[in-house]
């Protein structure tokens, strides 16, 4: 018991249950099969890209070009789609090979010209985003293949509604799922994810310890291009539509929810069960204010007092441990 | 000399190296025998840690140099060789990951040596239990290294190092930061680890403690060797000779008093958990010095006199006015300078320029109409400070990482002493540098206290305070428990009187 309240994600699930009782109170609508497969369903594409965003966060770098990945990777996905014909799986294929090679150019970029990751992914945010406005002209493209549309609507399972409307586990949902089970098993179990933690950790003890620093970074970054690209596969998928302003802006809340499941901006602290959770308090919050109809003009002032509360809470509880001044030295004197 | 012996695990000749035109070692001979403990001293910039690193192969030496080890000559080796061949480092800053497990941090560096792609926790938790049972001591495995006191770490540091197969540990100033009872485990972990065959190589500014558990130290100076002793054939004074190439004055301070009026008077000063019924004078022109183990809650009570601190209780009397110090700010404007503890953490801005580092305090001075900073103004006053102490930079807009630690000391003292304070706290201003820096840095002190300046000098080097100050007081969980005169009283009765508060 003790131990489970050193865990940060304890407390988000606190705070999950607390909110979700209030909305059921006033709303019994909320606590609802139904809901939750259409709440897992529209936010498994923010809940991919916050993957990616975990594996950057832990490893002491910040990513902020990933909406402007995911715009590329669907866009050049879409218009190749449409034009020379493919299937679902192409299409898959073509936005995750744009999405990591766009993310590896990124981790390349930041390694050789030694810039701090945020400068350079704004500036590669730009980059990118810009060329594509530059060349699809800021065109929307419609009419996807019918084999992307019925894909779409796949359900692992399906139940049916006392109205007689039909639900169940989407497809999509189920990719998020599947991107959560690789990125948990990679931090946990492979050398590769704990030279992230350590990276993130003590950069320069990992070097020393031989950790080579570049090829995990190429990972990080790589695989938060994956997610990226993967997240416009879903979005494309989820809309039918693809326009290319439609992602970019999108980074903070990513960002915030990964924050919020306790991910550190310092690097080496962070899992993939917070980052869940983060975004899970996220969607329910923003479906919550939805239920009980206060205007959506509110939903960032709410998000923007929780991430303020959680994070303070947590950190008070750091400074509260004995050993959390020790620890706050510690890390002023490794890293200097 | 013990050349040509089979005994020896590692054995160099002519060892040099140059970078950019600085001949950082030049024909150097060291060895080390299996299973031996050496030490290797000499001052800062002498070459020390870059024969360090050329041991354990981050640095090449230079053509002419040869390495032997296990009595085979070996050429271009590189950091992953040393350690294939037994040579560990445990550096300073120990290397560690706060944010991993012990048990992590102990395996980890033998996982990414396999080379396996995947993460077993069992095994991981077996190699830290045999790693720590090597070393007789007991660590919860799953606990965070950040979490862990300095001394802790650092035996997970050496934990680290012994699962892989280590001949040859080098510990680059251990026991800057441990306190006296941690510096004996820590030793008893060494000569434990030398019943086991492993040599270690002691890296220290420390030389009392060279002198206990070194077998044999070798001296360098200026990048040359001076010469390798049997420490049992050494003491304290010939090293320090050998070392600066000085005969370093040891003459204590004397302080005539001047005034009746003392500069600073407290009165039962206490704060909660840390310190209680403070009461002291400070006269013009006095060097008092406050010595105490770790956590005697003297740093404490110096952060309370600077305004960092509040107290709970009691009195501040500055030149016969009471004062309540609640800010940095306020102390300043009294007339109170504080040199910290840790440089590193607490005094300067590492990335900065000296000059920044040096105007940083009175910044506010230099500001003319338009709330506008007077160039001019601010380029003498810095010039005058790093002139006026000395110190040695290739030009003040250098980062003040790359100085040297004495002149980052040196840097600190020239902030505060920019404000001109009456009365100069200095807490340990002598940790982790060499010895001439030192005692130049002693010779600075004098001469600002003869100047009428009131000096606090706070030290866990017993003989510092007994050279340096008129007056001691020992402390000791957070009380004063007596007061010395330095005339009447010599370093052993300090000493022996300081061991016997625990």
């Amino acid at each position: 018991m003790k131990d489970l309240f050193r865990h940060h994600e304890t407390f988000v699930l606190i705070i999950l249950i607390l909110v979700s009782i209030v909305i059921t109170a006033i709303n019994p609508s909320y606590f609802t099969l139904e809901n939750l497969f259409d709440l897992l369903r529209n936010y498994s594409f923010l809940g991919i890209f916050a993957v990616g965003v975990t594996f950057v966060l832990i490893s002491g770098g910040i990513d902020i070009s990933f909406t402007a990945i995911a715009s590329v990777a669907e866009y050049i996905m879409a218009f190749l789609v449409i034009k020379y014909g493919g299937n679902t799986m192409m299409a898959f294929m073509i936005a995750a090979v744009v999405g990591t090679g766009l993310g590896m150019l990124n981790a390349v970029l930041i390694y050789c010209l030694k810039i701090p990751s945020i400068i350079t992914t704004i500036a590669t945010l730009n980059i990118y985003y810009g060329l594509l406005t530059v060349m699809s002209g800021g065109k929307w493209i419609y009419a996807f293949p019918s084999g992307f549309r019925t894909f779409a609507t796949v359900r692992v399972f399906t139940l049916i509604n006392y109205n007689g409307a039909s639900y169940g586990l989407s497809i999509i949902t189920v990719i998020w799922i599947l991107v959560i089970i690789c990125a948990w098993i990679t931090l946990r179990y492979t050398t590769l994810g704990r030279s992230i933690y350590a990276m993130g950790g003590n950069p320069s003890a990992a070097r020393r310890v031989g950790f080579n620093i570049f090829r995990v970074q190429i990972f990080v970054y790589s695989f938060m291009g994956f997610t990226a690209g993967l997240a416009g596969f879903v979005q494309a998928l989820v809309l039918q539509t693809v326009a290319p302003n439609s992602i970019v802006g999108k980074e903070l809340d990513v960002v915030a929810a990964v924050v919020l499941g306790g991910s550190s901006l310092a690097g080496g602290v962070g899992t993939i069960s917070g980052t869940i959770l983060g975004v899970a308090l996220i969607a329910i919050m923003n479906n919550g204010l939805t239920l009980l109809r206060i205007s959506s003009f509110w939903y960032n002032v709410v998000i923007g007092l929780v991430i303020l509360l959680s994070v303070t809470f947590s950190s008070f509880r750091h400074r509260l441990s004995p050993r959390g001044v020790n620890r706050l030295i510690g890390e002023i004197g490794g890293k200097p | 000399m013990l050349e040509k012996d089979t005994n020896l695990l590692i054995n160099m000749r002519g060892v040099s190296k140059h970078y950019r035109g600085v001949q950082a070692l030049n024909g150097v001979d060291f060895s080390i025998a299996k299973g031996e403990i050496h030490c290797l001293v000499g001052e800062n910039g002498s070459g020390k840690s870059t024969l360090i690193k050329i041991i354990s192969g981050v640095e090449q030496p230079d053509d002419e140099t040869v390495i032997e080890i296990d009595s085979q000559v070996l050429q271009h080796r590189h950091s992953i060789d040393a350690i294939r061949q037994g040579i560990e480092v445990i550096y300073q800053d120990l290397s560690l990951f706060p944010n991993l497990t012990v048990a992590e941090n102990i395996a980890l560096a033998q996982t990414i040596s396999s080379e396996s792609r995947f993460i077993n926790w069992q095994q991981l938790h077996k190699i830290a239990e045999e790693a720590m049972e090597r070393v007789q001591v007991q660590i919860p495995l799953s606990k965070l290294v950040g979490e862990l006191s300095v001394a802790d770490q650092q035996l997970i540091a050496i934990c680290r190092a012994l699962t892989s197969n280590v001949r040859l540990l080098i510990l680059d100033e251990p026991t800057a930061a441990l306190t006296r009872r941690e510096i004996e485990s820590l030793f008893r972990v060494i000569k434990d680890l030398q019943i086991k065959g492993i040599a270690t190589l002691f890296v220290s500014h420390k030389l009392d403690e060279v002198l206990t558990i070194a077998e044999r130290v070798t001296i360098l100076r200026d990048g040359t060797r001076i010469g390798t002793f049997l420490s049992a054939e050494m003491n304290y004074e010939r090293l320090t000779f050998l070392m600066t190439g000085m005969k370093l004055q040891s003459a204590k301070y004397s302080y005539k008093p001047s005034t009746d009026r003392p500069l600073l008077e407290v009165c039962g000063l206490c704060k909660y958990g840390q310190f209680s019924e403070i009461s002291f004078k400070l006269w013009p022109g006095e060097i008092l010095g406050i010595t105490g183990l770790l956590g005697s809650g003297r740093s404490e009570l110096a952060q309370a006199l600077f305004g960092m601190n509040r107290p709970d209780g009691g009195e501040v009397f500055i030149r016969g006015s009471n004062v309540v110090l609640r800010s940095v700010r306020q102390a300043i404007a009294k007339g109170v300078g504080y040199v910290p503890e840790n440089r590193l953490v607490q005094g300067l801005v590492m990335q900065q320029s000296v000059g920044k580092n040096v105007i940083i305090t009175t910044i506010e001075k230099s500001i003319r109409n338009l709330r506008l900073l007077d160039k001019k103004k601010v380029q003498d006053t810095i010039e005058h400070w790093v002139t006026a102490l000395n110190i040695k930079v290739p030009s003040i807009d250098a980062s003040v990482q790359t100085l040297s630690g004495g002149n980052q000391q040196r840097v600190v003292l020239a902030k505060w002493l920019a404000t001109k304070p009456k009365i100069l706290i200095l807490d340990g201003p002598t940790m982790g540098i060499d010895i001439a820096a030192k005692s130049s840095i002693h010779e600075l002190v004098r001469q600002l206290a003869s100047s009428g300046m009131g000096i606090i000098l706070i030290s866990d080097e017993v003989s510092e305070v007994v050279n340096n100050c008129n007056r001691i007081l020992v402390m000791h969980r957070g009380r004063i428990l007596r007061e010395f005169q330095t005339k009447s009283t010599s370093e052993e009765d300090v000493q022996s009187f300081v061991n016997n508060t625990d």
